[in-house]
């Protein structure tokens, strides 16, 4: 990893410390309560117990009950409120305690807080940024595991971002928050308390050590909309965005291969610079994700990539995914794209 | 033993459809309704308990007798000027409504949904209500914009889709949005705003603001999920809201049979979420005003939340895409036992010697003069379809709050398209 560049820390001389994902993710919340009064978190078990991943621990007691505070299990009415709560002029944070328990909520996200700013022409926006853990390598079964981001994507209005180190979930939450729009921020949970690079069969390593578990105290945001270029290679451009971005690394660094790895870090609005700029250089490109193949977020940007790049490809372009199916509970390594998947495709990209 | 032989015995199911009481052609009778007499009803406490309120779920709040007579606990003693106010607000609406019907027959717009016989459950309530009071609409609420004071030339610019539409020509006709008079954007999604008016009250008690929000369904779209969410949120946090559905019998052409009224009343959900529930005659204005000014003094002193039932009827069509003789009997209009409410408050109003059918006639030119002034003047705007619309890049503003690059792409390519169909 190429470290931490570029980004506008505002506290250039602050301590940094080394914390998990789910720390700095705390870390983050807990300085937009700070700052803005606006802000309220809501969800399932969020409030006195802290969350179930544990991401609100603490706030409830240091911010009061009527900032952070439990729901009832309804997640359409958990979205459905902060959409009355944003019209009122709050910031809503809600959390959906899995990306896979967040359909009940989808006509509120996209019927309504998707479409609030054009129906009113601007008299009533949806600032909300809902929070919810996603992806699989946990073991969680169906309905634990999934990453529906590409419903959302496909979805005009709404903001997708995902973050792949400590780091970023900070920065980009604090930025997504501070959005005017309503952003999906999903927390790739298998990469919560330590990076994951695909070798599930060997010991998981911590956050600490790892360069993009280096936080910085207080408050700093990334911009979304702005890709991060995780290594700089000539041989092809590889497009991933969180727990991916790691194994993706991984197998490339294992392989020998001379790849430039793009964290997308949002998806919509899409980093389309970075992506056409890396493309037009490597003449070659690699999508991974952990999603379902057909009709993913992958299929956006290979279209993309051939559109804008065609006449500096050398491969087609090639897709790695999650398969067409459920995620299964006994399966799941099966499932995952790991590092064979990755691996075979970097192959035929490099022998085309 | 084989399968199923232990089932042998047992009689064999059959699924209820429920299916109205009469259908086109049908002479109706209504006498199965029970409709008490005006003033019988106990006015409890507005911070009573939820469960005091249970009677008054099966019951009907009523205030004004046959004769135009104001009677019992409930008659909310207004002075003959807000009366005067009421009627001449539900007037309007009727007169807006007529004309805007005529003009989307004309060609002049795509849709239009009139409010007919219900225009007490807008109007009568919206004056019930705070100026500020945040309302949360269905799409039959013209009435609560009006009683407001909206500019009747911005209703008919944004039914128009024309260049003063302030919505920019985006939503479908009557899917108001006027945040200076409190009143939030229609979604034309059913039920959806109901979770949104408790998040909006929870959001002003956080804030210790004195602000209440008021919502309004109709008692088909009760069966959406989100009117659970809605009740159990308002109930669990003690939002200050009120919930009002309006029972107009129809949801297009499906009767409240579909959404369960054949075993119990709308406003008995209220009671299973412990909140305070009235069922309210919808076309008595006094009553409509009665039940809301309850409600909100209960929500504003922290009491609660309140599901109010307005039993009304739908006297037209759902809306213009509507043909109501092809599934109900054209009699139910005539026969409907609770009236008119223009009429009814009308008659109170001469009851008490504050008006004469000369004054009511003299105001229904009035307003017809008024609605026509508004109508030619937004049709300088333009009517729908006919190249008075805003501009093309406009089509691609506020999806976000800045354009990101693959709407900048796309507004290019639409101008370029007009460009080539409309040269310069």
């Amino acid at each position: 990893m190429a470290g931490i560049e570029e980004e506008p820390v505002s506290l250039a001389e602050a301590p940094v410390r080394s914390l998990s994902m789910i720390e700095a993710i705390n870390d983050a919340l807990d300085i937009m309560l700070e700052r803005d009064p606006d802000v309220i978190l809501l969800g399932e078990d969020i409030g006195y117990f802290g969350g179930v991943f544990r991401a609100t621990a603490g706030l409830q007691q240091k911010h009061g009950k009527t900032r952070v505070f439990d729901t009832p299990i309804s997640e359409g009415g958990i979205i459905g409120v902060a959409v009355g709560m944003g019209a009122y002029g709050l910031r809503p944070v809600p959390e959906i305690q899995f990306a896979d328990y967040i359909y009940p909520g989808l006509d509120q996200l996209i019927s309504e807080a998707a479409r609030l700013r054009y129906r009113s022409a601007g008299e009533f926006i949806a600032p909300m940024t809902v929070r919810s853990p996603f992806g699989g390598g946990i073991f969680g079964g169906q309905t634990h595991s999934q990453s529906p981001e590409a419903l959302f994507t496909h979805v005009s209005g709404l903001k997708t971002v995902v973050p792949s180190t400590p780091h970023d979930a900070k920065g980009l939450l604090i930025s997504a928050i501070e959005d005017n729009d309503p952003v999906i921020f999903f927390e790739p949970k298998r990469i919560y308390n330590g990076p994951f690079d695909g070798y599930y069969d060997k010991p998981t390593k911590p956050w600490k050590g790892h360069p993009g578990a280096r936080v910085p105290e207080g408050y700093y945001s990334i911009p979304l909309g702005k890709a991060h270029t995780v290594r700089s290679g000539s041989a092809m451009t590889v497009l991933a965005y969180g727990t991916m971005v790691h194994v993706a690394e991984a197998v490339c660094r294992d392989k020998g291969v001379d790849a430039e790895i793009i964290d997308l870090r949002t998806l919509v609005p899409l980093d389309i610079e970075a992506v056409e700029n890396s493309v037009e250089k490597t003449g070659r490109c690699l999508v991974v994700h952990e999603a379902t193949r057909t009709s993913g977020f992958g299929a956006e940007l290979a279209a993309l990539v051939q559109e804008r790049c065609f006449y500096h490809l050398e491969a087609p372009v090639e897709r790695v995914t999650g398969f067409d199916t459920p995620y299964p509970h006994s399966l799941e390594w099966a499932y995952f794209p790991g590092p064979i998947r990755i691996g075979e495709a970097i192959d035929r990209l490099m022998e085309a | 033993m084989t399968k199923g032989e232990d089932r042998k015995n047992r009689p064999g199911l059959s699924l209820h459809v429920p299916e109205p009481k009469f259908r086109p052609g049908d002479k109706v009778d209504f006498t199965h309704l029970a409709i008490p007499e005006a003033g019988d009803q106990p006015r409890p406490d507005e911070s009573c308990a939820a469960s005091e309120t249970f009677p008054l779920c099966t019951d009907l709040v009523r205030v004004l007798d046959d004769e135009g007579k104001a009677c019992g606990p409930w008659d909310p003693r207004l002075s003959p000027d807000r009366v005067r106010a009421i009627l001449r607000d539900m007037a309007l609406v009727r007169a807006f409504d007529e004309r805007m019907y005529r003009g989307q027959r004309q060609g002049k717009t795509s849709f239009y949904m009139k409010s007919t016989g219900e225009e007490a459950t807008s109007v009568a309530a919206a004056h019930a209500l705070a100026s500020d009071d945040m309302v949360f609409p269905s799409y039959r609420q013209q009435g609560v914009l009006i009683a407001r004071g909206y500019p009747l030339i911005e209703m008919v610019n944004q039914i128009y889709s024309n260049r003063g539409d302030k919505l920019k020509g985006r939503q479908l006709p009557i899917m108001y949005s006027s945040r200076d008079h409190s009143f939030f954007s229609i979604s034309g999604n059913l039920a959806t705003q109901l979770p949104q008016a408790v998040g909006w009250a929870m959001a002003s008690a956080i804030r210790h603001d004195s602000r209440i929000a008021a919502t309004w369904i109709g008692e088909g779209s009760t069966a959406e999920g989100d009117f659970h969410s809605a009740l159990t949120f308002a109930t669990v946090y003690n939002a200050p809201v009120v919930f009002n559905i309006v029972n107009n019998q129809w949801a297009i052409s499906s009767f409240s049979g579909f959404a369960g009224a054949e075993r119990t009343t709308f406003a008995a959900r209220a009671i299973g979420y412990g909140v305070a529930g009235l069922r309210v005659d919808g076309n008595d204005p006094l009553a409509v005003y009665a039940a809301q000014r309850w409600a909100a003094d209960r929500a504003r002193s922290n009491a609660g939340p309140t599901l109010i039932e307005f039993f009304t009827y739908r006297a037209e069509g759902h809306s213009t895409s509507d043909d109501p003789s092809a599934y109900r009997s054209a009699q139910e209009r005539e026969e409907w036992p609770l009236g008119d409410p223009i009429m009814r408050l009308k008659n109170h109003l001469i009851a008490l010697g504050e008006w004469t059918e000369e004054q009511h006639a003299e105001m229904d030119r009035e307003l017809a003069e008024r609605v026509k002034a508004a109508t030619k003047e937004a049709e300088e705007n333009g009517i729908l379809g006919h190249g008075l619309h805003h501009p093309f890049h406009t089509m691609f503003e506020d999806v976000f709050e800045k354009l990101p690059w693959n709407l900048e792409e796309q507004s290019e390519q639409a101008i370029r398209e007009r460009n080539i169909k409309w040269p310069e």
